[in-house]
């Protein structure tokens, strides 16, 4: 009963009332931009919009209405489910592969023996550093030698092999008991189903840490798909927003209502698999 | 099962006797099978490193040393040297965009850690609704940066805008108003801001394992030590976080040298450069202009300078524990 009773005398505590406080604020300043972005896109009148987004009239809700959506909707030249579904083909392809391949290649890394193997390791943890942006402009010269521009493959090929990736599976895949696939190999089964039929379904918290991140890096990526995508047929959402967002005159209404359409997919799928979320973060963070 | 005739070949298959039992057990056949497949499982995560990740490295700097260009692809592409490390090591742009990345990453890691710190603190104060707390704090950190800059442009306008309103009644109508994006002095300032709001959420969560592994005895010891609760944190929260700042620190640091969304999206790099970044520096030179010679040397620059904070980092660290 003891803790009980000390924490209804914490819960009313100046110290208690403090740490309130100050949670309350730091949530409303993550949350305000966001509040601006919903309460502003279900606002039907243009003019009001601009005059409410001059002050924290932007907080507070008018009338309701759908009209900004549909307009966004509607429009042919920067179509919204177009840029949903090439974000969604990127981002699926990318996981999906990256997972097979990555799994695939940190399975061997971890758990088999042959010539190279501690060279091939250290090669691939030192290329985590290498970034991205540092091999854009030789690979787009590259891609576009290839006729790749333009494609879905462009921006999905270069980004399934992922290092970080395969060390997080490594790290896994090690820590797993060895007499697992010694009893397998004992009863005759193959390198091939060890991995599929053992090794893998003991991994779901790894699969889910490195599908969480690889598939935040791709459904946030801009640079690439920026250099990469010439029309709107193969463009993805991140750059769609950025160039809805870039039209004159500016709707704010509509661009808003767009970049909560944008979001929304994302934060169903966070609030859904909350857990999984923060335990991938932290997962990322526990480096050798 | 094992045929005791066959003792393992010294030359094809055995060669490597040091393998573990697993593969001992099995025939001869069936380790070179085992070898085989091993062989085939690498292949695609290696083919794919080597052709999207080293090829392209390599190509960066063969190409560093050209004056390929990709518009004019017919012309004779030549040998330059180090020219195009000179020019651009000549050029102000150059250094007005390491100088905005660098100023960028000098607030941004230390603001963004610190802010993080105290979020996970608050978080972790066993309160009821803390989870609650801490995935909103987290929420911005899923959503793409593209979006997270069209949001605060709503609130970024100028004059008449959302902050301007904020900060003009919170000071009594003292400050403000301001030009946010369009003022060459507090452009970057807000875009720090903004980028510090999205990012926080991440470095929260992880400072929020690191709280939870330290040992409870060791605050409890203290309490009957009668330390207060700043010097509980700061003599034993601070130094059992070692390890976490030393990762968060590390990760932000590299982060914060890739800006380039929320620039691009909301400054163009303007006004008047204050906020172009060396991403923004070889994307424009590479991309824009289509000097692929120029930016293969301007990226190599770049990768070198990320691989140099990394290396000074990690030989801080080593330091650091061995005392």
């Amino acid at each position: 009963m003891a803790p009980v009773s000390s924490r209804t005398l914490r819960l009313t505590s100046p110290a208690t009332l403090l740490t309130y406080a100050a949670m309350l604020a730091a949530a409303s300043i993550m949350l305000g931009p966001l509040v601006v972005m919903l309460v502003t896109s279900l606002k039907p009148d243009t003019l009001q919009i601009v005059q409410d987004l001059g002050g924290v009239a932007a907080f507070i809700p008018g009338p309701v209405s759908l009209e900004n959506y549909k307009r966004v909707l509607a429009d042919q030249q920067m179509p919204f489910l177009r840029f949903l579904v090439n974000t969604l083909v990127v981002v699926v392809s990318i996981v999906g592969l990256g997972i097979i391949v990555n799994s695939m290649a940190a399975y061997c890394l971890a758990r088999r023996r042959f010539r190279g193997r501690d060279l091939l390791l250290a090669v691939i943890i030192a290329l985590i550093i290498v970034p991205v942006e540092s091999l854009a402009v030789p690979l787009l010269m590259m891609v576009n030698h290839l006729g790749w521009m333009d494609s879905y493959h462009v921006q999905i090929v270069p980004f399934i092999a992922h290092p970080f990736s395969i060390f997080l599976f490594y790290q896994y895949f090690a820590k797993l008991p060895k007499d697992l696939d010694e009893a397998a190999a004992m009863d005759g089964a193959s390198v091939w189903r060890i991995y599929w039929s053992i090794i893998m379904p003991l991994s779901a918290p790894v699969i889910a840490t490195v599908a969480i991140l690889q598939g935040l890096e791709f459904w946030s990526a801009y640079l690439w798909p920026l250099m990469v995508t010439r029309g709107v047929e193969f463009r993805p959402l991140s750059v769609g927003v950025a160039q809805f967002f870039g039209q004159e005159p500016r709707q704010w209404g509509e661009v808003m209502a767009f970049a909560n359409m944008a979001s929304l997919p994302v934060i169903i799928a966070y609030l859904t698999f909350q857990r999984w979320f923060i335990q991938s973060v932290v997962g990322s963070a526990v480096k050798g | 099962m094992t045929d005791p005739s066959h003792p393992p070949q010294p030359t094809a298959a055995g060669g490597r006797s040091a393998s573990p039992g697993i593969t001992t057990t099995g025939t001869t056949t069936s380790r070179r099978a085992n070898r085989r497949t091993v062989a085939l499982m690498l292949t695609p995560a290696l083919l794919l490193l080597a052709l999207f990740l080293v090829l392209p490295f390599l190509l960066s700097i063969g190409l560093s040393v050209t004056n390929y260009n990709l518009l004019n692809r017919r012309a004779v592409t030549l040998f330059v040297g180090l020219a195009n490390y000179a020019s651009i090591l000549e050029d102000e742009r150059f250094w007005q965009a390491a100088w905005n990345t660098a100023r960028f990453a000098l607030v941004t890691v230390p603001v963004q850690s610190a802010l993080a710190l105290l979020l996970a603190v608050l978080v972790n104060s066993g309160l009821p609704g803390r989870n609650l707390f801490r995935g909103v704090y987290f929420l911005p950190t899923v959503l793409s940066m593209a979006v997270v800059s069209v949001i605060w442009a709503g609130l970024l306008r100028a004059p008449q805008g959302v902050l301007n309103a904020l900060v003009g009644t919170l000071s009594g109508g003292v400050l403000g108003p301001y030009d946010w994006l369009g003022d060459e002095t507090l452009a970057m300032p807000t875009i720090i801001v903004l980028s510090v709001w999205q990012g926080v959420g991440f470095q929260m969560v992880i400072y929020l394992a690191g709280l939870q592994s330290i040992n409870a005895e060791l605050y409890e010891a203290a309490r009957i030590d009668g330390a207060s609760r700043f010097q509980q944190f700061l003599h034993i929260t601070l130094p059992s976080l070692r390890n976490t700042h030393v990762f968060v620190v590390l990760a932000t640091t590299v982060l914060a040298f890739k800006l380039f969304g929320q620039v691009d999206v909301l400054t163009q790099g303007g006004p008047l450069d204050s906020t172009n970044t060396l991403v923004r520096y070889l994307f424009n030179s590479g991309f824009r202009e289509h000097r692929v010679g120029f930016a293969s040397a301007a990226s190599v620059l770049f990768f070198l300078l990320v691989l140099g904070i990394t290396l000074v980092q990690r030989a801080l660290v080593r330091e650091d524990r061995e005392i």
